[in-house]
């Protein structure tokens, strides 16, 4: 809840202070009825009967559902996102090259892997590939590679603009004590670019945690599949099963965007002000996070 | 591309990207007129609307959008009995237009919200001190720089939008990716240029899109 000062309204004067408690009483009324209409939707339906949610206080509960889906789906994300980091690094060089060949193929790769429906790759991956090479692929791998794909081409992006928006003195100064090129981008603008880069970085790390689950869809025994579907399987509690599972992406989205402004802030306390207002006009100007 | 020789194929084909087209475009104007009243929780002066805005805007956005999916069907339709339509398709449907919808109305939320933050504490506070009212610093001041910084972002959001409605697959709307799945099946010996025609179809429209909002963006940007 930030109460940072907003552009919109002056600080409140003695009327307004006034109106803004009457407000605030009134809209707490009206979000505590809303809280009881769910609470009567819930109570009608049956879904707050004891049976369907004190599956959740027992360990086989835990061991047998929900961590097992959730170390998959920790799996998963690691591996892709590690994966991801390198394709980006890769494409965004390799867009920045000079060669115009190089450049161009990168480019379209790029571009064409963030137009492609995250789903449309993985069902390629799953049902087509198997027919072309003659041996079923793991859903691991098909979520992992569908992953690596899209996101690793969001990630060229962010890094191609991350090295752009490194100042040209960095690189000429590089270039000046008689860098080559390979090395100016790998000991200079690609550091910098990380740097500047990082709340786009973690930004699309959340979402490909969450892009797990689609792995739901291709059987792959992670969270949603293994908490949501298998264990309302057992005990016929989906609604509940559902609400827990989503507070535990929730949880983890929260404490990686968390870390994210941690180390936003670690890793830009050496930078000068002006520049940080520079990377933060490219950050709004691609805005790459939006799914 | 002899894919698409056969009429049954060509009119599944033609289906699966109406389908796409009908969810984008409804859960598109859904968003974003949930995502206005989102942001204008967010950013009032009320503490209880700021805490329900940020509170459906993490809630959402950190929510795998097959799960919102998932929950609309088998929560909100097979247990709590939302029901639009008599019709299962139609209901479908509109099942997965609310789940696209409240996922993506917190984007709309953030882009608008990024938007109005663009725009200096300086410009507005002069504005005050010459007297204008709340609406006419919304009016003249706030919502033109507003606006233009959020074309960027809003025209990501539209693509994503547009890419995430392969979801509402799951829940049996028969969209592109269910389409392209089924004919992997009937057309084993043609897995590439299937693949390649959906594929190429979305990025085909999508790319150039990415490119008009990008150039619509830099056109309407607010030089400071």
């Amino acid at each position: 809840m930030s109460a940072q000062p907003s552009v919109l309204y002056d600080v409140p004067g003695p009327r307004a202070r006034v109106r803004n408690k009457i407000l605030t009483v009134v809209f707490s009324v009206l979000a505590l009825l809303a809280l009881y209409w769910v609470y009567l939707q819930f109570a009608d339906a049956g879904q707050l009967d004891a049976d369907l949610w004190t599956p959740f206080l027992e360990a086989t509960t835990w061991t047998q559902y929900i961590l097992p889906g959730l170390l998959m789906t920790l799996q998963a994300a690691v591996v892709a996102m590690v994966l991801s980091l390198a394709f980006g690094m890769i494409f965004a060089v390799g867009r920045l090259s000079e060669r115009k060949w190089l450049s161009v193929i990168s480019g379209m790769v790029v571009e064409v892997f963030r137009a492609i429906p995250l789903l449309i790759m993985m069902f390629f991956i799953f049902f087509g590939v198997p027919l072309l090479i003659g041996e079923p692929v793991p859903a691991f791998w098909c979520v992992v590679v569908g992953l690596t794909l899209y996101n690793g081409s969001v990630l060229a992006e962010a890094f191609r603009s991350g090295i752009k928006a490194v100042p040209k003195g960095q690189s000429e100064a590089a270039y000046a004590l008689g860098l080559r090129k390979s090395a100016v981008m790998r000991l200079i603008l690609i550091p910098q670019a990380g740097r500047l880069m990082l709340p786009v970085i973690v930004g699309q790390l959340v979402v490909l945690l969450k892009d797990t689950a689609l792995g739901y869809i291709v059987a792959l025994p992670e969270l949603m599949q293994k908490g949501v579907n298998d264990l309302s399987a057992n005990y016929g509690n989906v609604v509940a099963a559902a609400i827990v599972v989503a507070c535990i992406y929730i949880l983890m989205n929260s404490l990686l965007t968390l870390l994210s402004h941690y180390l936003e802030r670690r890793a830009t306390r050496n930078v000068p002000d002006d520049e940080k207002a520079k990377a933060e006009a490219t950050l709004a100007a691609t805005e790459l996070t939006a799914d | 591309m002899d894919i698409l020789s056969d009429p049954a194929d060509m009119s599944a084909y033609v289906d699966g990207f109406m389908w796409v087209l009908k969810l984008t475009l409804t859960s598109a104007v859904a968003s974003f007129i949930l995502g206005v009243i989102l942001v204008g929780f967010r950013v009032s002066p009320i503490p209880v609307l700021r805490g329900i805005g940020f509170l459906w805007v993490s809630a959402f956005r950190n929510t795998p959008l097959t799960l919102i999916i998932f929950f609309c069907y088998f929560a909100l339709y097979s247990t709590f009995g939302l029901k639009f339509s008599g019709n299962i398709t139609i209901n479908n449907f509109w099942l997965g237009v609310v789940g696209l919808s409240v996922y993506t109305a917190s984007f709309v939320c953030e882009a608008i919200r990024s938007g109005i933050n663009s725009v200096p504490v300086g410009q507005v506070e002069a504005a005050r001190a010459l007297g204008l009212t709340f609406m006419q610093v919304l009016r003249l001041v706030i919502l033109p720089q507003a606006i233009r910084s959020t074309i960027g972002p809003m025209g990501s959001v539209l693509i994503a939008l547009a890419k995430n409605t392969t979801i509402v697959g799951t829940i049996g709307v028969i969209e592109a990716s269910s389409v392209m799945k089924g004919l992997i099946n009937d057309h084993g010996d043609q897995v590439i240029p299937i693949f390649v025609l959906f594929a190429g179809t979305f990025a085909v429209v999508l790319i150039p899109t990415g490119y008009l909002f990008g150039w619509l963006s830099n056109r309407y940007e607010v030089k400071r």
